[in-house]
């Protein structure tokens, strides 16, 4: 059973430099078209700044950063039993090439369903720029299964 | 096309629907090294095994991201207020998504006129592998 003491355990920050390359990696992986994700005159037309982050993307900061693996190791998962359950973002300023994001995640509920033969983690983010301005929620439900 | 505006739009319209190609090692591979999610058991068959698959399946994230293309191919991303998923099953190598979504309301939020959107991502088999929710806000 993962121990309920970490409700309430705050992930380390975790600081993400939104890079214009990555982000044309990111576009080429999920197969996205548009040029306003990778190509910068574009982007300007369409009112952005530099190339727009999708919206999934800011999910990388944890990854990244090592969080997300330190997490799992300290809640004694192994990703051999790890399931990603449910996703959430909510957005407020947009997170463009050149901004850097700093996400910061508490581990806000620890439960289980089926006698214990899956256990829920839910984690909660906020996502804020260099300005200090928050860019977005994320909600994230990972599952362990027995 | 142009784009939606609130009295353009009616509860039970279907967004453009978004067909990915059908999942493969490259793309796997792509997205774990874009996304930073270096999970080796989406690509490395080696590990997969040893964890009780039968091969290296889609990453949850994978599934969530077409469906956003499927949100700002149809309204711009600035326009995006909310986005949520919850995985239902495994995406396997070969499964061939319909990705979809369907105006369900119509309403005020924050002062804001939007929409919200049911997303659905299954398979050629018609199995459900994500289903999702959205808030749009448009003009």
């Amino acid at each position: 059973m993962i121990d309920k003491k970490w409700i309430g355990h705050e992930l380390p920050a975790s600081v993400l430099p939104i890079e214009r390359s990555r982000l044309q990696f990111f576009a080429k992986a999920i197969g996205e078209t548009d040029p306003v994700y990778t190509d910068v005159a574009a982007a300007r037309d369409a009112g952005y700044p530099d190339l727009p982050a999708p919206p999934t993307f800011l999910f990388a900061a944890e990854l990244d950063s090592g969080a997300s693996e330190q997490l799992l190791a300290d809640l004694q998962i192994p990703i051999a039993k790890l399931l990603h359950g449910e996703q959430g973002f909510s957005f407020h300023v947009a997170a463009c090439a050149g901004d850097t994001v700093t996400v910061r995640s508490t581990i806000s509920d620890i439960y289980d369903k089926k006698n214990g033969a899956l256990e829920f983690v839910v984690k909660t983010a906020r996502a804020t720029n260099q300005h200090g301005e928050l860019v977005a929620e994320l909600r994230t439900v990972i599952v362990c299964r027995h | 096309m142009n784009p939606p505006t609130f009295d353009s739009v009616q509860v039970g319209d279907a967004l453009p629907p978004l067909q990915p190609p059908p999942v493969d090692r490259t793309t796997l591979a792509l997205f774990a090294g874009a996304s930073g999610d270096h999970n080796p058991i989406h690509i490395d068959i080696d590990v997969a095994r040893r964890a009780g698959m039968p091969d290296v399946f889609a990453q949850g994230m994978l599934g969530m991201a077409w469906l956003g293309r499927l949100l700002t191919a149809w309204a711009p991303q600035s326009r995006l207020r909310r986005f949520d998923a919850r995985f239902q099953g495994i995406t396997h190598l070969g499964n061939a998504m319909h990705c979809s979504g369907t105006v369900v309301e119509k309403l005020e939020q924050a002062g804001e006129r939007c929409v919200r959107i049911e997303l659905l991502s299954a398979n050629q088999f018609g199995q459900t592998k994500i289903v999702g929710e959205a808030l749009v806000a448009l003009p």
